[in-house]
């Protein structure tokens, strides 16, 4: 292998791992908050990317215009699901809330399969596309708008978090429940905005893959997972540290595609972070 | 209830479960019947690891494919009885279980959760690009002709598997029990109820954990070994999917898990909803079963997380 292959690929796993911290974000702010995991965080991005798609293809909205539009429903998702599911099942054993995240994983992409069937749909003739050379390596301009919206994206929510009042109350919750109900905090308006900019996340992240992936039914599902492994390889409830953990299963997934197999590079990220935990068991910047 | 009555209504309820294949002679109703034991079994097995022990995995279909591609590999290249397949298929999948043990097992909650989801990719992915074992195609177990008691393979009629299922089935439960009364069930609920303080008391921890798993996973792959005869095709969509891992978890969870009935009531339940679903909803390819499906399992957590025992439990303080 030549090294120009090896840096164009680092640079595309890089730009991929971007995209795959932004989805990871909303479900580490979800668990850091109430410490549930979302089961379903694939079927949000699954609708998030259908959105887009009908957008497309019903008012010739472009992906990247029809972004606020998909970032509003998913948030609006989020609060649904926190008021419908989620906040019945605060008190219960971890196994009903799995549960419960499965249940909606499952309906969710049934509904999807019954509304439009299990066709891989493409939004055609997006804005951006085509592609550029830097430095004698060829990018994908989708691929880049994504990683660079993943990145703004990713900064917005972390001075979100870090500099507004609701951020620091956010913070606050996730650390100590009850201390931050004494401080006069109503945790289950936390709750509820944590799962509107958690399903806000995934909707922006949608709508930017959307632009150069296929939108099926099952597309959560890879996407998930990648989500969990890297929230656990950042340490859960750990924000940032989602950024770290992203770029590296990004460029593990790519280099593992490059130097073993590429049907086997999903197979590579899971075994790494399998080595990290047990090195580890809290994540690279978790606490325990 | 006194034990006199529990144990003469579990007699009776075998009396009934040895006499429906004489009654029942049709094909579909006792397909039906044996996926209940199936899969009562394979929750059972779940059960032990994550029910009294408290360990949530959701990657148990590694066992289950390991016990159905052992004994079919066997069965396909050096034409061993499937009988000594299923055994063969246990002890590697109790190698496999200490293997993942390893590192999972420092994990907690969520994560060794997750990391067993990872497991589970990790050897679905391997499967479906190892050619000798069929890789995504899958294996075809050999027919044998005529019937044989020692191939496992009964042509004419499912009174055969049913009863094999059976067996198996009772064999889950009589582990079960046995666990649940040792010294070992004890230490089991001890991990689960607090690992940190059952570690001050002096129980090994980690050796109980790798106990109980390696124990889950034997039973599982039991169960594998005899779903692969039974159908007589596997491939890694069949035996290795998540989605197989998931629904053993669930058929637990719905029945009431940490209960020895527990898993009988959900396989009970949710096996014939599935196939009822299925037919009805499922033929226009629109999903409309999973729909239900996926509904049902978001009603159940929340309006009775404790599975259906815990109903039934809560029931009885109230009459007695």
């Amino acid at each position: 292998m030549t090294a120009e292959v090896l840096v164009q690929g680092l640079v595309s796993g890089l730009l991929m791992g971007f995209v795959y911290a932004l989805i990871a974000a909303g479900l580490s702010l979800i668990f850091g908050l109430m410490e549930i995991v979302n089961f379903a965080h694939g079927e949000f991005l699954m609708g998030a990317m259908f959105a887009t798609f009908w957008a497309w293809a019903l008012w010739k909205l472009d992906p990247l215009v029809s972004l606020p539009l998909t970032l509003a429903l998913l948030a609006l998702l989020g609060l649904l699901v926190y008021h419908g599911l989620i906040r019945w099942i605060l008190g219960a054993p971890m196994l009903a809330q799995i549960f419960a995240t499965f249940g909606l994983a499952i309906f969710m992409r049934a509904a999807a399969q019954a509304l439009w069937g299990a066709d891989f749909r493409l939004v055609k003739n997006p804005l951006v596309d085509g592609r550029v050379s830097l430095g004698g390596v060829f990018i994908g301009l989708p691929q880049l708008v994504a990683s660079v919206g993943a990145l703004v994206a990713f900064g917005f929510l972390y001075w979100f978090i870090r500099r507004t009042e609701t951020g620091l109350a956010l913070q606050a919750t996730s650390q100590d429940r009850q201390a931050a109900m004494l401080m006069g905090i109503d945790t289950q308006r936390m709750f509820a905005l944590g799962w509107a900019i958690g399903a806000a996340c995934v909707g922006a992240a949608g709508a930017l893959l959307a632009m150069f992936f296929y939108i099926f039914p099952d597309v959560g599902a890879t996407f998930a997972l990648l989500a969990y492994v890297t929230v656990a390889l950042g340490g859960f409830g750990n924000v940032p540290a989602t950024l770290l953990a992203g770029v590296i299963v990004g460029v593990v997934e790519v280099l593992g595609g490059l130097l073993i197999a590429p049907a086997l590079k999903y197979a590579v990220v899971f075994s790494l972070y399998l080595v990290v935990v047990l090195w580890r068991p809290q994540g690279l910047l978790g606490r325990f | 209830m006194p034990a006199g009555t529990r144990w003469t209504g579990a007699s009776i309820l075998l009396l009934l479960l040895l006499a429906f294949p004489l009654v029942f002679t049709q094909p579909h109703p006792r397909h039906v019947v044996i996926t209940i034991f199936l899969f009562a079994m394979l929750a059972q097995a779940w059960n032990l690891l994550a029910g009294y022990c408290g360990q949530i995995s959701l990657g148990h279909a590694v066992f289950f494919g390991a016990g159905a591609y052992t004994s079919t590999l066997l069965v396909k290249y050096f034409d061993l009885s499937p009988w000594l397949g299923m055994v063969v298929g246990a002890v590697v999948a109790v190698a496999v279980s200490q293997l993942i043990g390893y590192p999972v097992f420092r994990l907690r909650g969520h994560y060794f959760a997750i990391a067993t989801i990872a497991v589970g990719e990790i050897v679905n992915t391997l499967m479906i690009n190892w050619d000798w074992a069929g890789g995504a195609r899958g294996l075809f177990v050999p027919i044998k002709r005529p019937d044989s008691f020692l191939n496992l393979q009964f042509h004419q009629s499912k009174q055969n598997y049913y009863y094999i299922a059976l067996g198996l089935l009772l064999l889950a439960f009589w582990i079960t029990r046995k666990v649940e009364r040792s010294r070992m069930g004890y230490y089991l609920r001890a991990i689960r109820e607090d690992q940190d303080a059952a570690a001050s008391l002096g129980i090994p921890v980690a050796a109980y954990k790798q106990r109980a798993m390696a124990l889950s996973a034997a039973l599982t792959a039991l169960g594998g070994s005899f779903y692969a005869q039974y159908i007589l095709f596997i491939d890694p969509d069949s035996v290795f999917p998540t989605a197989l891992s998931i629904l053993i978890c669930l058929v637990a969870v719905l029945g009431g898990i940490g209960t020895l009935w527990g898993p009988l009531i959900g396989a009970a339940i949710l096996i014939p909803l599935g196939e009822w679903t299925r037919i009805y909803f499922g033929g226009t390819g629109k999903a409309m079963d999973l729909l239900i499906y996926g509904a049902l399992i978001m009603l159940v957590s929340i309006i009775q997380p404790g599975g259906i025992m815990a109903l039934a439990q809560r029931g009885r303080r109230r009459t007695g």
